[in-house]
């Protein structure tokens, strides 16, 4: 092709790979392989609401000034969840992995790309119903400091506790979901306790490794913004963080079909993308 | 201009009808993969798919993530998640937020697809009560694609159409009964 051939949108598609390689080699935040469709939309908006005309205006600001950084993590990281979310999901952990669990002295769980700590808390109460909390560590990551925060707080805004509740209810809870939080000043703020038992920590599935050995994983709606390069690396750090026999949970729409890992697992509740660790 | 690879189709209010007169009369050997984001609201999963899955002679699904865009099938975005299209031809999804309102929207799966298939793509926005699609269709429509939009003058609900038409005057107007001949016609 012509040099002068090139249109704004290839021109836009090669400030994109500098402005992420920017990111990696100062930051040492790599998302050069995640998904670019939803990536470019973001950065996009990022670029637009940060007032620059370009991405290499935008990187330009980014390698000169620390503080776009987190700025544009929140943009390039999405930041969406609830708790319960899908709650035939966590009623399939309640009525059919838990049995399982419930044979272990004690239990490792990881929350993958916990966000702001929704999953966690899902996870933290329906194990608290069913009497396995107390043999069990939870372990939250997430690459967002600022979500990691607002996760070890544990503070929601009021009006999103109606779904919550809807959605533990659902889930087939056993409690009432008041009975783990107190509301003051237009927000609940979930029970301290119910931390007690978590370690929070700053950790990437893409550039991190295998820290502990694991009964179950949860990590849902992550891997959905990685290539299929990625996922595979994820995927492939699950395997060696899971214990026999171990179980791991992925998101409504994910699926282990395309992963070169797919012999390496399982498929437990099919519906709802539980699996479950094969032997080698 | 390009021989179409994909066609992408939009509809809000008045979708499940207007879907009904056009999916099922594209014949089994339709060449292309056909991506539809439907409005609806968060929760049941699979409901629009099995629903199309009984009337269509191509095969219905809602995709999970990365999962091959394939020539004659039907793809609806999964409720509560935008659908992408990755310069690979397969289908990313996302949860951020709403766009025009809307998880899915059309304007995230036009824009995307147009990224991904350029000039070979061919879009359709059809009846619906709010103003997605729009900015999709143009963006469709710059990258050389062929832009149709339902006749207002035939659409349950116009105005997702007409705004169509205001943002993108170059876009054919088709009536909804003429259009499944349209999308064969285009598939060559
Ligand atoms: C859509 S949220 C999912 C929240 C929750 N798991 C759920 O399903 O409700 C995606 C999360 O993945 C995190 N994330 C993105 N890249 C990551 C990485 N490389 N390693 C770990 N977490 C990552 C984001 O910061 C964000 O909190």
């Amino acid at each position: 092709m012509d040099a002068e051939q090139m249109d704004g949108e290839q021109i836009e598609d090669i400030e994109i790979r500098l402005l992420l390689e920017a990111l990696f080699r100062r930051y040492h935040y790599d998302f050069r392989n995640y998904a670019q469709a939803s990536l470019k939309r973001r950065l996009r908006q990022a670029r637009d609401q940060m007032g620059l005309p370009t991405f290499s205006a935008l990187q330009d600001r980014l390698l000169r000034d620390p503080a776009t950084v987190s700025r544009l993590l929140d943009f390039l990281t999405v930041q969406v969840s609830e708790l319960f979310r899908d709650p035939a999901y966590f009623r399939a952990i309640r009525e059919k992995v838990v049995p399982h669990l419930r044979t272990y002295p004690s239990l490792k769980v990881w929350i993958a790309g916990c966000s702001s700590g929704e999953e966690l808390y899902s996870f933290v109460i329906l194990f608290r119903e069913e009497g396995l909390e107390e043999r069990t560590l939870f372990y939250a990551t997430d690459i967002n400091q600022d979500a990691l925060d607002a996760a070890a707080r544990g503070i929601y805004p009021l009006d999103r506790i109606r779904t919550f509740t809807e959605n533990h209810q659902f889930s087939g809870g056993k409690s009432s979901l008041s009975d783990y939080y107190s509301t003051a000043y237009g927000h609940a703020a979930f029970d301290k306790s119910l931390r007690e038992r978590v370690v929070f920590s700053d950790h990437s599935l893409v550039t991190d490794a295998v820290f502990a050995e694991m009964h179950l994983i949860s990590c849902r709606n992550v891997m959905i913004y990685f290539d299929r390069g990625l996922q595979d690396r994820a995927v492939g750090l699950f395997r060696g963080s899971l214990a026999r026999k171990g179980f791991l949970g992925l998101g409504a729409k994910e699926s282990l079909r395309f992963s070169q890992y797919a012999g390496s697992f399982g498929e437990f509740v099919r519906e709802e993308k539980i699996y479950q660790r094969r032997d080698p | 201009m390009t021989r179409p690879r994909a066609v992408v189709i939009g509809a809000s209010a008045g979708a499940v009808q207007a879907l009904s007169r056009l999916l099922p009369i594209l014949p089994g050997d339709y060449p292309l993969p056909v991506l539809v984001v439907v409005h609806v609201p968060p929760g049941r999963r699979n409901v629009l798919a099995s629903l199309f899955a009984a009337k269509c002679n191509l095969e219905v699904r809602e995709p999970d993530d990365k999962e091959p865009i394939a020539p004659g099938t039907i793809l609806f975005a999964p409720p509560d998640y935008h659908m992408l299209v990755e310069t690979d031809r397969t289908v990313s999804l996302s949860v951020e937020g709403p766009v025009q309102f809307s998880r899915p929207s059309i304007d995230v799966l036009f824009e995307s697809a147009a990224d991904a298939y350029g000039s070979g793509l061919v879009g359709a926005v059809l009846t619906g009560a709010n103003h997605d699609g729009a900015e999709g269709l143009r963006a469709l429509f710059e990258a050389g694609g062929t832009a149709l939009v339902e006749d207002p003058a035939s659409a349950a609900y116009p105005v997702m159409p007409r705004a169509a038409l205001a943002f993108v005057p170059g876009a054919e107007s088709v009536p909804l009964d003429a259009l499944a001949k349209r999308l064969l016609d285009l598939a060559g």
